[in-house]
């Protein structure tokens, strides 16, 4: 009887054993890369951040059609929210292998995908880039080699409540900082709070250095100071104290430090409700506002951020960032013929879901957004471009111009303190 | 750890009266070999989870603790110490451990003796207790995230509810402060915690209160002991098994604050509201510096694992027989 039990015992035990083993194993076995077989049928792994409209039925609606034409073509679709995606990746890129086709927004993180060689270069396999415009391509090149295709971009720039900006008696919208911060004073002696801003998010407050870097300092000095890791020159420093003659007006509705950008109550929702004159946002500002507050209409209006009185940038320059797709280092070649159908044949498609702007050259007379339309022409006439610099740079700097710029907003940090933090990340990234 | 909590709460209340049980008459001496290699069998499904997915991470972030790693390629940049002393050089680190002593301290002298008051007086015959005790430990159940997004509209300048009720109140200066200030943003995450953990707390001393048998409480008012004798002489000490795992739970929870931060205020305004928990998830995953988010991880668990040693050795010893630190001895 005892060792009949025992048995028994040890056949349950084994059979545990057994099943958990086999589940480890095939968790283990799903790597599910892509690959041709024997019979001409090639399959290969796509990862998109499309989990909102209008992607979300976009997306699987242009595979398919790929698919349709292409039967011996199987796409295995992801499609992760923008943050459940970048953790993803980030732990599929330490195991040292990569999607086929995965969602990239180039700069410092493809860099680093780049720099430890899991991603193809598409310089001279993407014999259709010549379609596409220099700005929307910049993201994805990487000393003069193209790591990726882009299918949005985008830039930062103000919108502003013309309603507003007339009851303070502001006619039009200010060129030059000098012009800025006066309407600033007009709007708040108006009673009316000139800026939203959404102090606990970070990244929006960012634009405000970045762009003041770009207009005192120029875009060579920011390129030169990623290389050099040194921040601490004059320029940097100068658009910090910019930034605080912005900060010590108080522009910002009460309580912008505990605010965020999307929730309610938050940055887009206080613009949305006209309850503040302007924020500093990217191209998908007008969308996030009608999403969290209220459609402002034609009373929303667009104007490029302003010069500085002897900075060497222009107000042609712009600031921004869009969306792409890389692929994994020896990702089936049908992979990248998908990308250009995706693209090249379907801009038309998604400009009309009015979710992206054109990346493909004369694409922006589609557009019948008037907003839009002003982003798409403004980065038409673009003369020179900066990515977002927390995705431009290593995260590590990225995150610190975040946190600095943060701590400037908040009176916690000097313009000096800001850069030789940020200096002191680039050097120990 | 919540997971853990029932069965520790569960064995604390059912000999929380200090009751020793004789040993089970008839018990068969030493077990064989073969009842041993069954115990054996049977452990490995739970050992290997165990090893897996709680001893191996702990030992990689160790080993990743001296290196120099953004989490992508190979580890080739050993660095020794350097993460350690550049973490007990950053200000806003240090911070973070004296914000973890701050929720420890108002935890232990504010949360747990409102907690001790509420469970006493719904321990007495009360019309309705049983709907009072639901809705207390309601809070408890909800997820640390509905209660964090649920917070943030309460305290949502402007239109939220504590900015009306603070004007109702006449307190015009709290109005929308609350978490986007510096200086109120500790209290009122403390308020937020009180609300979600007390009601448990709550539950255990209750459990431990019903534990007590009346006859004791009895003679003692035949001895002419007041109310505030009984509690203070009687009911206080029989319920010290109760409180010492109910400080242990507060510290080590305090110590590991994270989810209702990340959510209410991601560590902000300016790092003023960071935990030690949100220093490492901002370092791993956000900075990719894995290395020195695997030393802050280090430094989280080893201040824990010391913490639950000492209290095991020293104030569990006489609560929990047979525990690592128990000397073996009862």
């Amino acid at each position: 009887m005892a060792s009949a039990l025992t048995s028994r015992r040890s056949f349950l035990a084994l059979t545990g054993l057994t099943a958990l083993s086999v589940s480890l194993t095939a968790a283990c076995g799903a790597d599910g890369s892509g690959g041709t077989s024997a019979d001409g049928k090639v399959s290969f792994d796509w990862w998109n951040i499309a989990t909102t409209e209008p992607g979300k039925s976009l997306f699987p609606e242009i595979s398919a059609a790929y698919t349709s034409a292409h039967p011996n073509v199987a796409i295995h679709t992801t499609s992760l929210e923008n943050e459940a995606f970048k953790s993803k990746l980030t732990a599929t890129t330490s195991s040292g292998k990569l999607p086929d086709v995965f969602q990239t927004w180039g700069g410092g993180v493809l860099r680093q995908q780049v720099d430890a060689g899991l991603v193809e270069d598409l310089t001279d396999v993407l014999d259709w880039s010549s379609e596409l415009t220099p700005v929307s391509l910049q993201a994805y090149q990487i000393e003069g080699r193209t790591y990726g295709v882009p299918y949005d971009i985008g830039m930062v720039g103000f919108w502003y409540n013309k309603k507003l900006f007339a009851r303070a008696g502001i006619t039009a919208p200010p060129a030059t900082w000098a012009e800025f911060l006066d309407a600033v004073g007009k709007l708040k002696a108006a009673g009316v709070t000139p800026i939203a801003l959404a102090g606990k998010e970070k990244w929006p407050g960012h634009y405000y250095w970045a762009y003041l870097a770009m207009r005192v300092a120029g875009l060579p000095a920011l390129q030169q100071a990623s290389t050099s890791k040194d921040f601490t020159g004059a320029g940097f420093v100068q658009a910090g104290a910019h930034l605080k003659e912005l900060v010590d007006l108080q522009p910002f509705q009460p309580s912008f430090l505990g605010a965020g950008y999307a929730t309610p109550g938050g940055q887009a929702a206080t613009m949305g409700n006209g309850k503040a004159a302007m924020e500093l946002m990217g191209q998908w500002g007008p969308s996030v506002q009608k999403d969290a507050g209220a459609d402002l209409g034609a009373d929303l209006g667009f104007f490029p951020f302003p010069t500085v009185d002897g900075g060497v940038g222009k107000a042609t320059e712009v600031f921004g960032g869009g969306g792409g797709f890389a692929l994994r280092k020896g990702a089936p070649k049908e992979a990248l013929d998908f990308l250009r159908f995706f693209v090249l044949e379907n801009q038309a498609k998604l400009l009309a879901s009015n979710g992206y702007l054109p990346v493909v050259k004369g694409a922006e007379s589609g557009l019948t957004d008037a907003n839009k339309k002003v982003v798409a022409d403004s980065l038409v006439k673009a003369t020179g471009f900066q990515l977002f610099l927390d995705q431009a740079y290593p995260p590590a700097v990225g995150q610190e111009v975040n946190d600095s710029v943060a701590d400037l907003i908040a009176g916690k940090k000097t313009p000096d303190q800001v850069t030789a933090s940020i200096t002191e990340a680039a050097k120990s990234a | 750890m919540p997971s853990s909590v029932p069965a520790l709460a569960k064995e604390r209340t059912e000999d929380a009266v200090p009751v020793r049980r004789p040993p089970a008459p008839g018990r068969p001496s030493p077990r064989g070999w073969r009842d041993w290699a069954a115990v054996a069998w049977f452990l490995v499904p739970a050992l290997v989870l165990f090893l897996v997915f709680v001893l191996a991470p702990i030992v990689v972030a160790v080993f990743t603790g001296f290196y120099k790693w953004g989490g992508i390629g190979p580890l080739d940049d050993f660095v020794g110490f350097a993460n350690y002393t550049r973490l007990f050089e950053d200000r806003v680190f240090l911070g973070d451990l004296g914000r973890g002593l701050y929720l420890i301290v108002l935890s232990l002298t504010v949360q747990l003796p409102f907690a001790l008051f509420t469970a006493v007086l719904l321990n007495q015959r009360l019309r309705g207790r049983a709907v009072y005790r639901m809705l207390f430990f309601a809070p408890y159940i909800l997820s640390e995230v509905v209660t964090a997004v649920l917070f943030t509209m309460i305290f949502l300048p402007g239109s939220g509810m504590a900015d009306h009720l603070a004007g109702l109140l006449g307190l015009e200066s709290l109005q929308g402060r609350w978490l986007a200030d510096p200086s109120t943003v500790m209290p009122t995450l403390f308020v937020v915690m009180v609300w979600k953990y007390f009601g448990f707390h709550m539950m255990l001393f209750l459990a431990g209160l019903q534990s007590i048998p009346s006859e004791i409480l009895e003679a003692a008012s035949l001895d002419g002991a007041g109310a505030w004798q009984r509690f203070r002489h009687v009911t206080l000490p029989l319920l010290g098994p109760t409180i010492r795992i109910s400080v242990f739970l507060s510290v080590i929870g305090s110590i590991q604050l994270f989810d209702l931060v990340w959510v209410m205020t991601a560590g902000g305004p300016n790092h003023s509201s960071e935990t030690m928990a949100i220093a490492m998830f901002q370092f791993g995953f956000k900075r990719y510096q894995v290395g020195y988010a695997s030393a802050i991880s280090v430094v989280l668990f080893m201040i824990s694992l010391v913490f639950s040693l000492f209290y095991q050795r020293y104030v569990l010893r006489r609560d929990l027989s047979g525990a690592v630190t128990s000397g073996g001895g009862r």
